[in-house]
């Protein structure tokens, strides 16, 4: 057992990888489902082990291969990834079921077991940001998960995907190219790529070449805003994901962009952080006026979206920006923020896409003109439709609320009492585009498309609905979001410089 | 009465209403059993709530659950005599209401009455979680919660006018208790450190005079329910919803939950003597004033009958905010007495209102003249909520102004009484037309020639009847017999 236990953060990522190379041979859709399935279901109990062995004993250590960091790769597990790991897998696991229905009626017969093994290399690439302790094996895993997120993209069935797709691959590609300058820069300066080894060096390296350290910063940053779509880096995200399949879609807004918010935090708090002081360096600067212009421009622009798919994305682009400026304020409270409405609104969104799924499976079309009445014949789906949209606008009771109050105290606890005026005059507009679609939804005469449409099968449904409740509970029951985001906040920041 | 232990009956008056709203949809095909579930259900409310009186008039403070959500923000229950006011008026209304529904909704035949009836009982609900919240967060939660249960009750037509009302309604009360009220909240937080309600504030020593103000801003336009000017518009808008919708949420939950709030906020938040010894509050009594005077010279311009109302309600709210813009606890007092007084007659008048629609299909007071003597009930008992809505006696309304007017007297403030006795002027000019018209002008003789189905009507069905009479004598009841509401309000101002 104990020897198990050992191999863990290794079995982490190898479970998935090995698992989408065994589907990649398979042909039957739902045998590849199945076996997809069984894969990720390995991966929250790894990680619930992890993330208990590392709330008992502290961070954990795994030297890939034996060999000892930093010469090797180094898996490295404290709080912070314990807790994307098991957001991840356990959000994946709860999306499966829904996966089989939803992948059969949207995509090919003999391309849905391709899919599914591009979906477990996905799930391996991000397993793998999450875990690693060595930059440039983060890059390995960041553009694993970016090809495998391309395919996934342009398997969608409008042809836009491959549009779509194409966009995200030359915006994926520059931003992948960003961050691995960012990386080489800091090995010229410190020899090393060992996440903990360079923030150990990076101090004296900055006393002697502090322009690279600052240029290495600056390219790591933009890379990483990329792929989190950071506005205005975020122009890839919204053809992505309205396009995709919409499992594809689902999973992706739940899981990809908020591994990209962690690699941001462990680069700027635990290697800049470490090692410089880090509110001396211009990230804070440059984070508020993006998360800001996120916060309104996005939410703005989802308004006036008639495709549903396309207005939640621009919704996430939007709640990226309120993660980001948690980010940016540096304070307990702000930081878990951020923290915490990277969790909260991984089962948000997830809950939003999944309904929308549903829609898609039973109407065909997510246009908002195309669903009137669509309240009625849909009764489950959109009941779940609203209550994940009040949690999105941040309703108390709800968890979008516990996000929204952390931000606010940072905010005044920052002394920036305009800021958070704006948190709150933001997060009203979502009150507009969530709006929109119940007045259209509930008290529109039953248009052609939803005549027939219905609740969708059982399977599809229980996912949604647990995403549901989950972006409901997590608004009274706290203890596993904001209980371990804030002690996390306390770890970042206590190891500041 | 229950011989229950105080905390069951609070949990119990936190989910009986919650229960109705889930058993009623599985009656949806048949409306007596489902009509019975409502009944049934505000019966047992009702008889909960009354239960819990005797503890709280005997000094207790029931407290029930108490959960922490995030360090600092709790959802707990406690019952204190102003929240105890609040929810009798509520839940005994509300079984009045539900016999009036039965009336209305099928004289008319409205269409979605199960989707109407299980809002009701949620936003029931959410008021009783507005009466019996311990501090500012869950009073907060169950705020936006009778907010979103109550849209759908506003756009129930469902035609472009209440889709409309409906955006204006949620626009204005989210809007507001998002960016203003929650920032309000939070700095509470920062400043204090607890979101409770304790007896003489918690702001004491913690804020500067004008950092007080600002944080009073925020609190009273915040709080959109309490329709404070320029923010009162979402109330005449949502008068397109049902006329039992309007009778009581819109005339008693709803807002008063609004001016409930604002005045828990300023005697147990701010604490009247923190707020009165730097000066922070006294814009309030400009700010209230001027929606007492303003809404009145609006209403007087109102021919629809329930637009007429809306704004006398607009007007009526502010009263309170008024007398607890006073600072002294006498006044505080009448606050208190005017949340139950205007409630009761308000009721009674929109009650009346809505009879007139179901039996003669009329909305406008010019097209009322005679009808007194077709529908004396109605009629009759409209006089007597009008009486009350001026402050006359023997009715409800007489009490919450005499206290106002003693608290205004103690502390020297003049422009207080200026402001009442212009509206109650004001109040009489456009309500005593109404009775005038109803009850000494005649019928205009084209309708006695074409004796239509529309006007050849007596009075509105019997549940309505029995309602609006039911009201009308608790008006005079509430003037003759007003010990409870008043140990309470006592209670609450500590006098």
């Amino acid at each position: 057992m104990s020897a198990i236990t050992a191999q863990l953060p290794g079995l982490q990522v190898v479970v998935p990888l090995l698992g989408a190379i065994i589907a990649a041979f398979m042909r039957r859709g739902t045998l590849a489902w199945a076996w997809a399935t069984l894969i990720t279901a390995f991966t929250p109990i790894i990680a619930f082990a992890l993330l208990f062995q590392v709330w008992s004993n502290g961070p954990i250590s795994y030297h890939m291969g034996g060999w000892p960091p930093p010469i090797g790769i180094e898996y490295r597990v404290d709080l912070l990834n314990a807790f994307v790991l098991v957001l991840v897998s356990l959000v994946s696991t709860i999306m499966m079921p829904y996966a089989r229905r939803s992948v059969a009626h949207e995509i090919d017969g003999d391309k849905q077991a391709w899919f599914y093994a591009m979906y477990l290399l996905c799930l391996a690439g991000l397993l793998g940001i999450a875990i690693t302790g060595d930059a440039f094996n983060a890059f390995v895993f960041l553009e694993i998960s970016s090809l495998s997120t391309y395919v996934m993209i342009a398997m969608g069935r409008d042809r836009r995907a491959l549009v779509a797709s194409y966009q995200y691959l030359i915006l994926g590609t520059i931003g992948a190219t960003f961050y691995v300058i960012g990386v080489g820069l800091l090995y010229l300066v410190t020899g090393s790529l060992n996440f903990a080894d360079i923030a150990a060096r990076l101090g004296e390296a900055s006393a002697a070449f502090p322009r690279p350290v600052l240029a290495g910063l600056a390219f790591l940053f933009v890379g990483i805003s990329l792929k989190l779509a950071l506005f205005p880096l975020h122009l890839w995200l919204p053809n992505a994901y309205a396009y995709a399949p919409s499992f594809a879609t689902a999973f992706l807004a739940a899981t990809a962009t908020k591994v990209a918010v962690y690699l941001f935090l462990r680069i700027a708090f635990s290697i800049y952080g470490v090692a410089l002081d880090l509110k001396a360096l211009p990230v804070s600067t440059v984070l508020y006026p993006l998360s800001i212009a996120a916060m309104f421009i996005a939410s703005i622009l989802a308004v006036y979206e008639q495709n549903l798919k396309r207005m939640l994305a621009y919704s996430s682009v939007a709640q990226i920006g309120y993660i980001t400026l948690g980010i940016a304020l540096m304070n307990q409270a702000g930081l878990t923020g951020g923290i915490v409405h990277l969790f909260n609104h991984a089962l948000i969104k997830g809950a939003l896409f999944l309904a929308l799924g549903a829609v898609m499976y039973r109407a065909g079309t997510v246009k908002l003109d195309d669903l009137g009445g669509i309240g009625r014949t849909m009764p489950l789906t959109f009941a779940a439709f609203v209550l994940a949209g009040m949690s999105l606008m941040g309703v108390p009771g709800t968890a979008g609320f516990i996000s929204k109050y952390y931000l606010i105290v940072g905010a005044l606890d920052a002394g920036k009492w305009p800021v958070a005026f704006l948190i709150v005059a933001s997060s009203l507009i979502a009150l507009l585009y969530i709006g929109r679609a119940v007045e259209v939804a509930y008290f529109r005469p039953v248009s052609q498309a939803v005549a027939h449409a219905k609740d969708p099968p059982l399977m599809m449904l229980v996912p949604m609905l647990a995403l549901t409740f989950a972006s409901v509970y997590f608004g009274i029951d706290t203890e596993l979001s904001a209980g371990v985001a804030s002690r996390i906040a306390e770890l970042l920041i206590g190891g500041l410089k | 009465m229950l011989a229950l232990a105080p905390d069951t009956l609070i949990m119990a008056a936190l989910t009986i209403p919650l229960i109705g709203a889930l058993l009623i949809p599985l009656f949806h095909n048949a409306p007596n059993a489902r009509e019975s579930v409502t009944l049934i259900t505000a019966g047992a409310l009702a008889l909960t709530v009354w239960s819990l009186l005797p503890h709280v008039l005997a000094g207790g403070r029931p407290a029930a659950i108490d959960l922490a959500v995030v360090p600092g923000l709790n959802i707990a229950f406690q019952v204190e005599p102003l929240g105890m006011l609040f929810a009798l008026v509520a839940a005994t209304l509300w079984l009045v209401t539900s016999v009036y529904s039965i009336g209305y909704m099928r004289g008319n035949g409205e269409p979605r009455q199960t989707s109407f009836y299980v809002c009701f009982a949620i936003a029931l609900w959410a008021t009783m979680g507005i009466a019996f919240a311990k501090n500012l967060f869950t009073l907060f939660i169950f705020y936006e919660i009778l907010t979103l249960s109550t849209y759908p009750l506003v756009a129930h037509k469902a035609n472009a006018e209440a889709i409309r009302a409906g955006r204006i309604y949620l626009l204005i009360l989210i809007g507001t208790s998002m960016v203003l009220l929650l920032p309000a909240i939070a700095w509470t937080w920062v400043l204090s450190g607890t979101l409770d309600f304790i007896p003489g504030g918690i702001l004491k020593d913690k804020a500067t005079p004008f950092a007080l103000c600002a944080l009073l801003a925020l609190f009273a336009f915040g709080i959109g329910k309490a329709a404070l000017m320029p923010l009162h518009f979402w109330l005449p808008a949502a008068m397109v919803a049902p006329t039992p919708v309007s009778a009581l949420l819109h005339a008693v939950a709803v807002v008063k939950a609004g001016v409930f709030t604002i005045l828990k906020v300023i005697v147990y938040t701010f604490g009247i003597e923190t707020l009165a010894y730097g000066g922070s509050g006294s814009w309030l009594v400009y700010a209230a004033g001027f929606t007492i005077i303003a809404a009145s010279l609006v209403a007087l311009r109102k021919d629809n009958l329930k637009a007429r109302l809306a704004y006398s309600t607009v007007s009526q709210l502010s009263y309170v905010i008024l007398a607890a813009a006073i600072l002294a606890p006498i006044s505080a007092v009448g606050a208190a007495m005017h949340i139950a007084a205007h409630a009761v007659s308000k009721i009674t008048l929109f009650f009346a209102a809505g009879s007139i629609y179901t039996a003669a299909h009329k909305t406008e007071i010019s097209e009322l003249a005679g009808i007194g003597r077709r529908m004396p009930w109605t009629m009759g008992a409209f006089t007597i909520g009008a009486i009350s809505m001026i402050g006359l006696p023997p009715t409800a309304g007489f009490l919450g102004k005499w206290f106002m007017l003693s608290g205004a007297m103690q502390t020297g403030q003049w422009l207080p009484i200026a402001i009442i006795v212009a509206s109650t002027l004001l109040n009489a000019a456009y309500f005593l037309p109404i009775v005038y018209t109803a009850f000494f002008e005649r019928e205009p003789a084209a309708h006695a020639v074409g004796a239509d189905a529309a006007h050849d009507h007596g009075e509105a069905p019997l549940p309505i009847v029995i309602a609006l009479t039911f009201t009308a004598a608790a008006t005079v009841g509430l003037f003759l017999f007003p010990e409870v509401p008043l140990a309470l309000a006592k209670l609450m101002a500590g006098v």
